[in-house]
């Protein structure tokens, strides 16, 4: 395939997944505002006047950042492990294996359908914060580049735990048992210098917790770690999980008989 | 030139132990209509699947007109179409859209697949469905849908696998013709179907599968030849009492009064229709008793 055939195939297979999202919204779309939306009044407001100041921000402007980047996370996430998980289910996944599109161009198609839905819950959850905060990004470059590779990351990961899947329970094992966990301790909520020292040092070990801090520097301009690192991590993460997910669908594992 | 499909030593070995093929060969020439035969479990589908890519096999090669699957897969691609046995498109998806996204996955953008999109709808009977929810198909449509969104890309060769499972007998006939059209038009068919009457009326040359090894290979006319006996039922104006004596054909009464006869190879109909002239018995009807192919498959995959 040539360069124009195959970004006529991307394209398809982006618009398709946009479309699919698109089409389900009162599940795709939906339930992020209505949960980011209780997060703010409860947490935010309620429980969130009496907490004071957090990293020297009252703690509704604290957690705007992390709550934007929660969602952005698990729907980017839930994005691509279902859909892909579904086509492989319905065996509409032998439409795109037939033809000629190049593995990574799949890969990326998927990717980038997952970065769209994490994006668009991302901009809902961030224009429901403009009604609780005063939402002034101080590095807007720096923030749009994190929550762009988180995005990234994450459908990546979305798009692994769909190649091995072979149950719909296997779809949601990872975000409910390993992925909400990392997020809740992945400093959302707090600073980890609320922290004993070595909850701090364990903490250190959670990635969602840079990309999160990484982030709320971009908007606020603080963090409990440098962003630099964040950054890194964050691109390693990438290509590695990118490498592994096409090695694996070259093999055809979980698509091929 | 190049054969449409090339298969050579082919073998597949699933990770069960299962040896599915054991080193199959076969050639499909350009323009042929051709059926690939056999029991269920014979080894058709894992053939089917490793020439669409959507099995690895163990070992072997498979060209499509000339190209390497493991060396030109993309070109390979491009030159073949796939109507699967089960149903595998997105069922909350719309028609046209299954369609244009396929078309797309073949590099071709929607505004130039425009024309073909709307001509395969016309002519498969789904203008009226184009902008419904697959889901909501009869089966009959489904499978159109698909056959349809294989050819969007105008492939060279077509594999359909069973397209006609599970359709009444009007429909089957409508397909048929179809795929004899664009037989005609120059697209090579790779059938396969349980149904052999369906073999024999449009395919010129055969295989047979069984235990993952072809059993026979040939053109229908020769394979037909291979039968050694054929029975005929002929409907008599007025009931026989008893089977008349006819010289070197076995015969058999009905329950009706009628005739069955056992027609070997190399013997003609017209000497026992001779003979029945000459005892006055008058023949209103023949046919066949069963299908020809199905004989002759029964007999070689038993």
């Amino acid at each position: 395939m040539g360069f124009r055939a195959i970004w006529v195939a991307y394209t398809t297979l982006v618009t398709k997944e946009v479309r699919r999202f698109m089409r389900i919204w009162p599940q795709t779309l939906l339930p992020p505002a209505i949960t980011m939306a209780l997060y703010f009044v409860i947490f935010g407001n309620l429980i969130g006047s009496r907490i004071g100041e957090m990293g020297g921000y009252r703690y509704m402007e604290f957690i705007v950042p992390g709550l934007i980047m929660m969602s952005v996370i698990t729907n980017s996430y839930s994005n691509v492990a279902s859909s892909f998980f579904s086509t492989k289910f319905q065996h509409s996944i032998e439409e795109l294996l037939v033809s000629p599109v190049p593995n990574w161009t799949i890969l990326a198609g998927y990717v980038t359908g997952g970065v769209a839905r994490g994006l668009a819950v991302g901009l809902i959850v961030t224009l429901l914060a403009l009604f609780f905060s005063d939402l002034r990004v101080q590095h807007l470059a720096l923030t749009v580049a994190m929550v762009v590779l988180t995005a990234v990351l994450f459908s990546l990961g979305g798009f692994l735990n769909a190649l091995f899947a072979r149950t719909f329970d296997d779809v949601s094992i990872v975000p409910t048992f390993v992925l909400t966990p990392l997020t809740y301790l992945g400093g959302v909520f707090y600073s980890i210098a609320l922290l004993p020292e070595v909850w701090q040092k364990l903490s250190m070990a959670n990635p969602i917790l840079y990309m999160v801090n990484a982030f709320r520097y971009g908007i606020l301009g603080v963090s409990d770690i440098p962003v630099g690192a964040a950054f890194a991590m964050v691109v390693g993460f990438i290509l590695v999980m990118f490498s592994v997910a096409l090695y694996v669908l070259n093999r055809g594992i979980g698509i091929r008989h | 030139m190049a054969a449409a499909l090339s298969i050579r030593e082919l073998r597949k070995t699933y990770k069960n132990g299962m040896e599915a093929l054991k080193g199959i060969s076969l050639d499909v020439e350009e323009g042929d209509f051709f059926a690939l035969l056999g029991p269920n479990g014979a080894g058709k589908s894992t053939t089917l699947g490793i020439v669409s890519s959507l099995v690895n096999k163990s070992s072997g090669s498979v060209r499509i007109f000339g190209h390497d699957l493991d060396t030109q897969l993309a070109q390979a691609k491009m030159c073949l179409g796939v109507v699967p046995q089960e149903f595998n498109f997105n069922q909350f998806e719309k028609v046209y859209d299954i369609l244009e996204t396929q078309a797309g996955f073949y590099g071709i953008a929607a505004p130039k697949a425009r024309d073909t999109i709307e001509r395969l709808l016309h002519e498969l009977g789904l203008w009226d469905k184009r902008h419904v929810q697959a889901r909501t198909l009869s089966g009959g449509m489904k499978r159109r849908l698909m056959i349809a969104r294989a050819l969007v890309h105008h492939p060279k060769l077509l594999i359909l696998d069973e397209p006609t499972a599970g359709v009444d007998v009007e429909l089957r006939r409508s397909m048929w013709k179809f795929m004899q059209d664009i037989n005609r038009a120059g697209t090579t068919i790779i059938l396969t179907t349980h149904y052999l009457e369906e073999a024999e009326a449009l395919c010129r040359n055969i295989a047979i599968i069984d235990g993952g090894t072809i059993l026979e290979n040939t053109s229908k006319r020769d394979l037909l030849r291979k039968l050694h006996l054929e029975t005929f039922l002929l409907d008599v104006r007025e009931p026989l009492a008893q089977v008349p004596d006819l010289k070197g054909v076995t015969a058999r009464l009905t329950q009706e009064g009628n005739l069955e006869v056992d027609i070997q190879a190399g013997q003609t109909l017209n000497q026992v229709f001779g003979e029945l002239t000459q005892l006055g018995i008058e023949v209103t009807s023949m046919r066949a008793k069963s299908n020809r192919l199905e004989e002759l498959f029964l007999s070689l995959t038993e």
